[in-house]
């Protein structure tokens, strides 16, 4: 078993896929829409140090999630990328 | 017949209504350019049907009011076109499976089709149309491929009966994605690299400096060259010059019609910048001295709006956003407030809470002066330079930050987290960009020239009329007393209510000192939007909220202005 992180902590170059969205539903349905639901496979591009956004690639799309809804992000890592 | 364009932010729908109707509707590579709908006409088998651009909305389930107004247009269209970015299916599928379950006809456009090539996408469009029931066409908005087959096919459109659980929506999606669509991974082009380095911290931030400079450059040398060619062929050495001239003898130089017209004359000689007749000064001002610099700042700033660049720049800004209560996507209001007030009021809409469209709003009102004023103010202040500049900007940037501070402390409502798409990189389509440049100079032409004609002819009927002299006298306990102007600047802080070029202009026979310049600029961008934005922001936001804007607006500027009189006397 993989181990779980916010997306915050998730190193950089890294994919992880989603294992929980620790918000409300407005922040379920707003993350659901870009495409970020549960199970799904991301991989974290960079982030912004002092609490700036993270972005990640999802699918075919990028993607920058505040700092506040992606502490709220837990996933599961799958290793980093070489 | 109406027919309505739905899709995601950001896909080309205001591009293929552009190319369907003929009509031009503003376009950029960022999420939320459309916030009001367009509506426009076109034929479908012969017939004349209504064609509606709706806001982008990632869902019908919408989270801000531009999507809002989507999910409650779709009811009432008869046919609906689901535009889909071809290179992100999957994500448009999921908006297209909640259009489709609507059981209206509705026809699929596989927008940025054109893009699916280089990017190593597949998708056989046959299976799709099976699997949906709904005829699908492959378009590239933009070169305009695709688009005759897709109105005529918007002629056949079928209600879909594909039927699935709403729970399940995003295993559908996926699972459809997965029979419909081959990607075969490429190596990163160039262009994408690029897009990679612009959010990162490092490159990110030399990235955006490199931008902003370049920009600030291209304004200034651009304005700048189109002022002096006003100067020479158009005004004081120009064709223009030479028949007020004879106007002016012919009306012997002085009396009521000749000031009214042709205004005072500086040395026996009329002044364009000072003279500040209706034919004159009236239309020097924002023809020859506002208007190049305004073309000069929208047609940089449209670069960076197709090219995709804006939303990076808001994810580096975001953290400096957020401590002032609002976030990264902010920046879009600002930087246009920049061109002109007005459409930085309205784009305040693509945020997504009440808080944050009225702060950003307010904020914009008080500190971003426009390129209106901002270009008068390069004249104004003239051979002081730099130092002036870094002053009076340092000080509405402070004001910002300072009031932002204060607001976000005590304002109620939620500042929701940035959560934004980050578009690829994509070279600006020239012709479109072209329009976008156009129709806003048309705009500004259209809403800028009347009100300032009428702020020439308003300020000369007051003094005409003695009744700036009474007012002066009656406030100059604040204007003289807290700011340190001349009883006289009055006149200037009347005019700034309707247009804020004229009452920069206005200051310039007074020969202010240096600290009275900049004071001036400084009080006459924040106590008041001029009235076009103030009319916009009474819409989005209210009376109420708007006599307490005024209220914030009035006490930062006593405050400001007042500091920076203490501060600059003292130095002086």
């Amino acid at each position: 078993m993989d181990a779980t992180m916010t997306l915050v902590d998730l190193p950089s170059r890294s994919t992880a896929h989603v294992v929980e969205i620790q918000g409300g539903l407005g922040l379920t349905q707003r993350l659901g829409a870009m495409g970020i639901v549960i199970g799904k496979k991301l991989e974290k591009s960079s982030a912004i140090p002092m609490r700036g956004p993270v972005t990640v690639r999802v699918g075919n799309a990028t993607v920058s999630i505040g700092y506040q809804a992606a502490s709220r992000i837990i996933v599961a890592a799958e290793g980093a990328d070489p | 017949m109406r027919i309505l364009l739905v899709g995601n932010p950001n896909v080309g729908k205001s591009v293929l209504f552009n190319r369907l109707t003929g009509a031009n509707v503003l376009t950029s590579n960022y999420a939320g350019t459309t916030v009001e709908y367009a509506k426009g006409r076109m034929r479908v088998n012969g017939e004349p049907a209504e064609l509606i651009d709706a806001p982008g909305t990632y869902s019908l389930n919408p989270t801000s009011d531009a999507e809002e107004v989507a999910t409650r247009m779709i009811d009432d269209g008869d046919v609906l076109v689901a535009v889909m970015d071809a290179t992100n299916l999957e994500r448009s599928l999921n908006l297209g499976l909640q259009v489709l379950a609507r059981r209206k006809p509705t026809v699929l456009a596989l927008n940025l089709w054109d893009e699916t090539g280089h990017t190593g996408i597949e998708i056989d469009v046959r299976k799709l149309e099976e699997i949906l029931g709904v005829p699908c066409v492959p378009t590239t908005a933009i070169s305009g491929e695709g688009v005759k087959t897709l109105a005529e096919k918007i002629g056949s459109a079928k209600v879909s009966g594909l039927q699935f659980d709403e729970k399940d929506r995003w295993s559908e999606v996926g699972a459809i994605v997965e029979s419909v669509q081959k990607v075969t991974r490429k190596h990163p082009t160039f262009f994408e690299r690029l897009g990679d380095l612009s959010v990162q911290p490092v490159s990110g931030i030399l990235i955006a400096l490199v931008v902003l400079t370049a920009m600030f450059f291209v304004i200034r040398e651009v304005g700048e060259w189109i002022v002096g060619l006003g100067e020479t062929y158009v005004f004081d050495e120009g064709f223009w010059g030479a028949w007020m001239g004879r106007l002016s003898d012919a009306l012997g130089g002085t009396g009521f019609v000749h000031d009214l017209l042709i205004g005072r004359l500086v040395d026996g000689e009329i002044d364009f910048g000072e003279s500040f007749g209706v034919l004159t000064t009236g239309l020097a001002v924002p023809i020859g001295a506002v208007l190049p610099y305004v073309f000069a700042f929208y047609l940089v700033l449209s670069f960076l709006e197709d090219s995709g660049y804006l939303p990076r720049l808001a994810v580096l800004v975001d953290t400096l956003m957020h401590k002032i209560g609002l976030h990264g996507m902010s920046i879009v209001p600002m930087l246009l407030g920049i061109g002109c007030n007005v459409p930085g009021a309205l784009a305040t809409r693509i945020m997504e809470s009440k808080r944050q469209r009225f702060m950003s709003a307010v904020l914009m009102a008080i500190s971003i002066p426009c390129m209106a004023q901002t270009a008068m103010v390069v004249g104004l202040v003239g051979e002081h330079g730099p130092p002036a500049y870094t002053i009076i900007f340092g000080t509405l940037f402070l004001s910002m930050v300072i009031l932002g501070l204060i607001m976000n402390r005590f304002m109620k409502g939620e500042s929701p987290s940035l959560l934004i798409d980050i578009p690829p990189y994509r070279i600006p389509y020239i012709r479109g960009l072209l329009q976008k440049l156009a129709m806003r100079m048309k705009w500004f032409l259209k809403e800028a020239v009347p009100w300032v004609l009428f702020g020439v002819l308003l300020m000369n009927l007051l003094y005409t009329l003695g009744l700036i002299q009474f007012i002066g006298n009656w406030t100059e306990p604040v204007v003289k007393g807290i700011l340190g102007l001349p009883r006289d600047a009055v006149g200037a802080l009347i005019i700034g209510f309707l247009r804020k070029d004229v009452a920069v202009g206005m200051l310039k026979p007074l020969e202010l000192s240096f600290n009275q310049i900049v004071v001036a600029s400084v009080v006459l961008t924040m106590y008041f939007p001029c009235v076009a934005t103030f009319t916009v922001m009474l819409k989005e936001f209210g009376i109420v909220a708007m006599l307490k804007a005024t209220a914030i607006m009035v006490v930062t500027t006593l405050v400001f202005g007042g500091l920076l009189n203490l501060v600059l006397g003292l130095a002086h």
